[in-house]
């Protein structure tokens, strides 16, 4: 009847498991609670869960990410504080099978629910605005992919309470990950969470790729859009390209382990190597995929906080689609150690170190961005001038990684560890944080408190610093990956330190939270009302914040790049031209559920497959087939707002504006 | 323990001249790197800082956003550093492509790997035995490693003895190292296998050639064989707390556990 | 001047098409529908890659010369061909809002689609009786796979076909109806192209091996 689920599931012997459901349920359960009692139920359901608006889904997205990152960071101060205690003899507190679970959980969580999400986030948010349109492609496809992310996010937490996570690492290489050798659920677990997951992601790429080629506002040709979303098309199109592959690649796994295949077993002539082969040629593009927005937000904060045009506008372009194309030709580089031969692995070394030629020029770019102008010291350019001290840092050890001989003796190790918490903290998170602060005020009216958010940057930095700088010397002595002990107490003092590092970062996470609670609290002082309060440069900054749900009242049309910088050069301070226009009626996409309920459905059928509780399965697929059914029956897909609300909402935010 | 490896070092001590070709490597390559690296940081924080808002003495080119000669040179110090280091990773892939045999007019000696989990098995085929966890061998002679695993992937590697290959089921892989010095170093699998990971060392002991001999005579007067059935009891899964020896091999043994591997 | 200055407004000439502001829908939902294709294409290049590192992998089995039926192989071929071009006479009904012919060549589409599937199952319901399931080996795995993955996106097709047919009868051919029939027929087409690279790759290549 149920599968493989009975009490045993449930971990009521392992006490850290057990405490932390508990604090996780409980927490649900206060929101849910807080929720009911306030009557929020049925705001949030008109205004969120059913929500279209890509603005609305760029926010989910973001707190989304926000609460995993929390999740995903208590993984990380465990593993610290674990290989902090666990040398010589002593053998820390976290048994192999826990702490097994835990890094792995740690990987899978950090790039798939928190860099994934911020960044789609960002995008959801940004993109339309910046191409001066009032959605994406297709906004009920938006929220069928925020939602099933959404789900998976919702499995991996799951599999905390409800049995385990896979103990395989975060890519779950095979033999170690077929039946033979995993054979609890965990490994279900991530494959069924990433695969629903996954089909959200690439729905995404899709309506981003569309958007951005096919909706952007009068006179916005390709030399006109802003660099945001060049990079954000750069890595929409790599989603086409990836998210696929690893589809692909975790169905042939479900198939060996559900059904007795022999894609990657070690018997019938199944071939391991392939998997790893698979699993890289989505995972290399992948951090490109995460790195490529990051580097757009570094680009619109640079250029808006020195008071100039982005230096090298055409090279920056180039160097983005460059990168795009090269993430596919480097695949190998993740596995030199299984020997290809020197002829591949002196090609993919080479192919390799390319990639840092247009990464260099990009660091030059944003360097001569800043010369000759007048830089404001805010917190987003902190970010961006922590990231670009530390980038250089983890694109150097990138480099030196992609020497095929000096992998030999790093592969795997800790230096391999700090190289990419190097690039994805220095590179992918400090980009998040920066964007976040920057564009926070276009999201709620209001900018976020400059001394929480300055202590948070330093905070990250130096914890980051603490953290990983010890990982790259333990990794020259010789420390690998994932070690649960290990007998060299001469590695410890550095490992030490390395924990302490982590709880400075868990100091800037804490001052991220207060900088949020205490902007909020403040929202009345921080008010910004003219929706340009860092005297930007792109369209977002031409309309109202929070901007209203049709975004533009006419659509603006763009001259030259920096579309709203060129404006106010003219004297314009609205996108919204002179009295004499006509305001018009707007139509605009109508909210749907199904995006929640497809994916409500999905969790069903994942949960059911996790445990091979078969019938609950069919319900779950039956439920995502009717839902889907009565979203294509729909015929009122839009709604119009009069063109009286629209010159109401308009006429307000000048006058307000204008005191 | 820490009487038993007195330098942690790791790569960064080389002990044989695979490892010392990878370190020079490292540091040739991050020197290069540096000169470039180095210089960026200071001009990153200098120029924010002294084009900061309140310095009214910097110069100011609100409008300045494109120079062709400055575009010139931010292209060509990267792909000049790339094309460096490129041509450095190719020709040494090539030199230290871990099949490569080691130039040396001392014999080599063939050593048969196997992980199981989660323990190392070598085979001496030439002498006829077997150790678990402890590798002895003569010091300045080539050594000429062929891997596999019994299943799940490993990764066999000898920090300060250089280059680290895969251990994959089914198939073998080949890899060439040499002690340039007696002692003992530590080795480990840098490929994650299963919970007991954490305790897949295993000691390099480097004995001078007598010594060795002797060691190699001693070794075979035990009684302990590696056969089919004590493979079997071996390769269950579970960790050995003390280095083990077997006196002599079934013929053909490491054939038979790659065969065991693919279900056969 | 020419017959392109009479085709588009003198504006419209003026500006490239890259600056002209937002596409039309019909514009937009293709667009993302052949994204679609692309990524779903590259599920079956994966799933070719595998086949083609994993055909030799018969671990003592059965290949695919000994397995495959091509007669078989080639009438189902003769149906998805003949589905693909009953299935532009579907489109071409569409376009001149022609309901009982729109009808008549969903039916033949659906039959000739679902003839295809009919003959794939009977000949993996065969190999299987005769040991050659997709637990045999690596090879056989990586068969069932793909060809059992393009039978679901023919399946996953006739269904969406069924539901179109229900969406004209009930709503008619309004334009957001229109558009998913357009589309239906791109991923129909597409499911065709896909085969070609079977029936070459898979069975032709058999043969050849």
């Amino acid at each position: 009847m149920l599968g493989k689920l009975s009490w045993d599931a449930i971990p009521f012997d392992q006490p850290i498991p057990m405490a932390a459901s508990l604090l996780m349920i409980l927490a649900i359960l206060a929101v849910l609670a807080t929720v009911l009692l306030k009557g929020w139920g049925p705001y949030l359901w008109r205004e969120w869960i059913t929500s279209v608006d890509h603005k609305r889904i760029g926010v989910m997205y973001g707190l989304l990410a926000l609460v995993m990152l929390l999740r995903g960071f208590t993984d990380a101060i465990m593993m610290r504080s674990q290989q902090a205690l666990a040398a010589g003899d002593a053998r820390g507190y976290l048994p192999p099978e826990h702490y097994d679970q835990i890094f792995s959980a740690h990987g899978t969580i950090m790039i798939f629910f928190v860099a994934m999400p911020f960044v789609i986030g960002l995008m959801n948010f940004i993109v339309p605005l910046q191409l001066g349109v009032r959605d994406v492609a297709f906004p009920v496809l938006n929220s069928i992919s925020f939602w099933l992310t959404a789900a998976g996010v919702l499995l991996v937490n799951m599999s905390l309470v409800i049995g385990e996570f896979a103990k395989t690492g975060w890519l779950v290489y095979p033999p170690l990950s077929e039946l033979a050798y995993s054979p609890g659920v965990g490994v279900d677990y991530y494959l069924w969470a990433l695969q629903i997951s996954g089909a959200g992601t690439l729905m995404t790429g899709i309506n981003f790729t569309t958007t951005i080629l096919k909706l952007r506002a009068p006179g916005m040709g390709y030399g006109r859009m802003p660099i945001f979303c060049w990079t954000a098309l750069a890595s929409n199109l790599l989603i086409i390209a990836a998210f696929p592959i690893l589809t692909a690649t975790f169905a042939m796994l479900l198939l060996d382990r559900y059904l007795g295949f022999h894609f990657f077993t070690t018997d019938g002539g199944g071939n391991a190597m392939m998997y790893i082969n698979l699993i890289w040629a989505w995972g290399h593009p992948e951090v490109y995929i995460l790195i490529l927005p990051a580097f757009g937000v570094y680009s619109e904060v640079i250029s808006t906080f020195s008071g100039k045009a982005l230096f090298g506008y055409r090279s920056m372009v180039v160097a983005t689609m460059a990168i795009c194309m090269l993430s596919f030709m480097v695949w190998l580089h993740h596995f030199f150690t299984m020997g290809a031969g020197g002829d591949v692995n002196g090609v993919f070394g080479i192919a390799t170190m390319i990639i840092a030629v247009p990464t260099g020029v990009k660091i030059f770019n944003w360097l001569f961005t800043m010369f000759g102008g007048r830089v404001r010291f805010t917190s987003p350019i902190l970010w961006s001038l922590g990231f670009m001290c530390t980038f250089v840092i983890g694109g150097m050890t990138g480099v030196l990684l992609a020497v095929p001989p000096a992998d030999f003796v790093l592969h795997n190790s800790l230096f391999l560890i700090a190289h990419f918490h190097n690039v994805i903290i220095g590179g992918v998170l400090f980009g998040a944080f920066a964007g976040y602060t920057y564009w926070f005020p276009k999201a709620f009216g209001f900018t976020l408190d400059e001394r929480y958010g300055k202590a948070a940057f330093w905070f990250w930095l130096i914890g980051f610093y603490l953290a990983f700088m010890p990982l790259y010397l333990l990794g020259l002595m010789g420390a690998t990956r994932r070690m649960q002990h290990y007998p060299e107490t001469d590695w410890q003092p550095l490992m030490i330190v390395a924990m302490i590092g982590a709880l400075f970062i868990l100091a800037g996470i804490l001052c991220i939270a207060l900088q949020l609670y205490v902007s909020i609290r403040n929202r009345v002082a921080l008010r910004d009302r003219t929706g340009d309060p860092w005297n930007g440069r792109t369209l977002e900054w031409s309309t109202a914040s929070p901007p209203p749900p049709w975004n533009f009242a006419f659509l603006p049309h763009v001259q030259a790049p920096d579309a709203w910088w060129r404006m106010k050069q003219a004297g314009q301070h609205t996108s919204v031209p002179g009295a004499e226009r006509q305001w018009h009626a707007i139509t605009l996409p109508r909210n749907s559920p199904v995006g929640f309920f497809i994916s409500f459905f999905a969790v069903i059928s994942g949960f059911a497959l996790i445990w091979h509780i078969w019938w609950m399965a069919i319900i779950g697929i039956a439920g995502m087939a009717a839902s889907g059914l009565v979203h294509a029956w729909r015929i009122d897909s839009e709604i119009e707002i009069p063109a009286e609300e629209v010159a109401a909402f308009e006429q307000a935010r000048q006058r307000s504006a204008a005191t | 323990m820490q009487s038993l490896w007195p330098d942690h070092i790791g790569v960064l001590d080389p002990q044989g001249p695979i490892g010392a070709a990878e370190r020079l490597i490292l540091l040739n390559a991050t020197s290069i790197m540096l000169a470039v690296v180095i210089p960026v940081i200071l001009l990153t924080l200098a120029f924010a800082w002294w084009f900061r808002a309140r310095n009214t003495r910097a110069i100011h080119l609100p409008d300045w956003s494109y120079s062709g000669p400055v575009e010139l040179v931010v292209w060509s110090i990267p792909a000049l550093v790339v094309m460096f280091l490129g041509g450095m990773g190719w020709i040494s892939s090539h030199q230290l492509d871990p099949p490569r045999p080691i130039a040396s007019s001392t014999p080599t000696l063939n050593i048969q790997v196997a992980s199981l989990d989660w323990k190392w098995l070598f085979i001496y085929p030439d002498e006829g035995l077997a150790t678990v966890n402890r590798l002895v061998v003569p010091v300045g002679t080539p050594l000429h490693f062929t891997l596999t695993s019994n299943g799940v992937m490993n990764s066999f590697f000898v920090p300060q003895l250089g280059s680290q290959i895969y251990a994959m089921a089914g198939m073998t892989t080949h890899l060439n190292l040499m002690a340039d010095k007696p002692g003992t170093y530590p080795g480990l699998s840098a490929q994650f296998s299963g919970d007991g990971f954490a305790d897949m060392r295993f000691d390099v002991v480097v004995m001078p050639v007598e010594q060795y001999n002797e060691w190699l005579r001693t070794s075979r007067a035990g009684t302990s064989t590696l056969d089919e059935a004590s493979y079997l009891k071996l390769a269950k899964p579970g960790i050995v707390d003390k280095p083990m020896l077997y006196a002599d091999v079934a013929p053909g043994m490491f054939e038979t556990i790659i065969r065991k591997a693919t279900g056969h | 001047m020419s017959l392109v200055d009479t085709l588009t407004t003198p504006a419209e000439g003026d500006v490239p098409l890259s600056e002209r502001g937002p596409a039309a829908v019909d514009v937009v939902v293709g667009f993302g529908f052949w994204l679609f294709l692309l990524s779903d294409i590259v599920i079956f290049g994966s799933l070719f890659a595998a086949y083609a590192v994993l055909a030799g992998q018969t671990d003592g089995g059965p290949d695919g010369q000994h397995l495959f039926d091509r007669a078989n192989v080639l009438i189902e071929t003769g149906c998805l061909l003949a589905s693909s071009f009953t299935c532009g006479l579907f489109s071409l009904a569409i376009e001149r809002r022609a309901a009982a012919a729109t009808y008549l060549w969903a039916a033949v589409t659906f039959a000739f689609g679902a003839a295809f599937l009919g003959l794939e199952l009977s000949e993996f319901i065969r190999m299987i009786g005769e040991g050659a399931a997709p637990t045999r080996s690596a090879f056989l795995s990586a068969f069932f796979t793909l060809v059992g993955t393009h039978g679901l996106h023919v399946t996953l097709g006739l269904c969406w076909l069924a539901v179109m047919v229900a969406q004209i009868a009930t709503l008619g051919f309004r334009p957001h109806i229109v558009r998913r029939l357009f589309c239906f027929s791109l991923f129909w087409h597409a499911l065709d192209i896909v085969w070609i690279g079977v029936f070459t790759i898979v069975y032709l290549g058999a043969a050849y091996a």
